[in-house]
């Protein structure tokens, strides 16, 4: 029987893993229907009808359509949540204002530095494009300073918006496993003792092992 | 217990501000002056340690990033003000994914704009006119598919206003305003009317009389 949820896009990209990771967490069967974005699978006008902006992911599920990985989570959480990990996005108005407050801290200062770099040194050399050793230099100075942030927090918390596992870690797990694992700056991660503590249980963590699982699965675009 | 928002004189904090208005929510402000380098004090990293505006506090509660307090409060005051949720879960759905389009699509070249017309020469920097150029491309793509998204419905959510709307309203105000480039809505006739509607709500209206 097929599942009415669909999400659409390649399994190495890292906003489709952020959706993937989520519903994982929260046991809701989907289906991931692959698309080649090297040969612009993305910018076709049937893509483009689900998704405008011509990003991956798109979502579907009986009642809607959906674009944007982190308002994707959030109605996943919202539409289910007696399901999986009920905790994900917290029970009540505060914890899920801290989980806001963290997710919106990954949208704005973790994302752009960490996506940068991982373009630049995992996937630049791979699309034969040069990389740009200033905007390397430049993205590894902003990321030091927000896990500067982030190694304090970590200290005072065991996960970023409190005690329990939330959305908020859950939406660096794509990026960060990207810069552990596929570039030679991972240790901007795992030489700070607490940020090297949270990335070790939150990596760990079963559903992003199968999160990793289904990428190796996956040959390279 | 009055909502107290710091640094009211800068866009993001009015986010904050005119959701706190259409929710009827009492509110106080602090100033902090980023020029004099204010946001970089011990007292307020305290606050927000990524330096970065706003924080509000509430009681004992502190909250930061824009975006996550007007859900707070759009959520928390449902029942009071106007809804800017949406009436359902799909609604809701529809208005967080406009916010993160605003935050992850429109945000980026409209800040950059916004930090090399409006404050470069503030901080004695000179102007990257290369970067404002290829970010006035960049939001003229997003602005594009808003055109198309806004001949369907009324805001960007449906044919009911939300925070996905009023999320654009302190940044784009800069854009007509002292940026100058007010052509890019009105060269757009969608966009250009939904911009008329939506900053000429009496909120939007007193945030700009106020601050």
């Amino acid at each position: 029987m097929a599942t009415p949820v669909k999400v659409y896009g390649p399994p190495l990209s890292t906003a489709v893993c952020r959706v993937v990771a989520c519903l994982l967490e929260k046991d809701v069967e989907f289906q991931l229907i692959s698309l080649n974005m090297a040969k612009g699978d993305h910018k076709k006008p049937d893509f483009l009808k689900i998704q405008p902006f011509g990003q991956v992911p798109a979502f579907q599920d009986e009642k809607i359509s959906l674009l944007e990985s982190r308002a994707i989570c959030r109605y996943v959480c919202e539409n289910y949540p007696e399901k999986g990990n009920k905790g994900l996005f917290g029970t009540n108005p505060l914890a899920k204002a801290s989980i806001d407050q963290w997710l919106e801290a990954e949208g704005q200062s973790f994302n752009p530095p960490s996506s940068a770099l991982v373009f630049q040194l995992a996937l630049a050399p791979r699309m034969n494009i040069k990389q740009d050793e200033g905007v390397i230099k430049q993205n590894e100075e902003k990321l030091a300073k927000v896990l500067d942030v982030y190694e304090k927090r970590l200290g005072e918390s065991r996960f970023l918006a409190g005690d329990e596992f939330s959305l908020a870690d859950l939406s660096h797990l794509p990026n960060a496993h990207y810069l552990v694992n596929a570039t030679d700056r991972g240790e901007i991660l795992t030489s700070r003792d607490n940020v090297g503590r949270w990335w070790g249980e939150i990596s760990n963590r079963d559903s992003w092992k199968k999160v990793v699982d289904m990428q190796k699965q996956q040959h390279s675009p | 217990m009055v909502v107290k928002v710091y640094g009211p004189a800068y866009a993001s904090p009015k986010r904050v501000i005119v959701c706190l208005i259409e929710k009827q929510i009492e509110f106080e402000t602090a100033p902090v002056d980023l020029i004099k380098g204010e946001h970089r004090n011990p007292e307020y990293l305290k606050l927000q340690p990524f330096g970065a505006l706003p924080v509000i506090q509430d009681g004992d509660f502190t909250l930061y990033e824009s975006r996550a307090i007007i859900r707070y409060y759009a959520e928390k005051y449902r029942s009071q003000g106007t809804e800017l949720l949406g009436k359902t879960i799909e609604e809701r759905g529809l208005v967080e994914q406009w916010l993160e389009v605003e935050a992850h699509n429109y945000h980026p070249p409209i800040y950059e704009m916004t930090v090399q017309l409006l404050f470069a020469s503030k901080l004695g920097l000179s102007v990257d006119e290369k970067l404002v150029k290829k970010s006035e491309e960049k939001l003229g793509k997003v602005l594009d598919v808003y055109e198309e998204r806004l001949s369907k419905s009324n805001y960007l959510a449906g044919d009911f206003f939300s925070l996905a709307d009023l999320s654009h309203l302190p940044f784009t105000q800069y854009l007509v305003g002292p940026m100058e480039k007010e052509y890019m809505i009105r060269d757009r006739k969608h966009v250009s009317a939904w911009w008329d509607d939506i900053s000429n709500r009496p909120s939007w209206k007193k945030v700009l009389e106020l601050y």
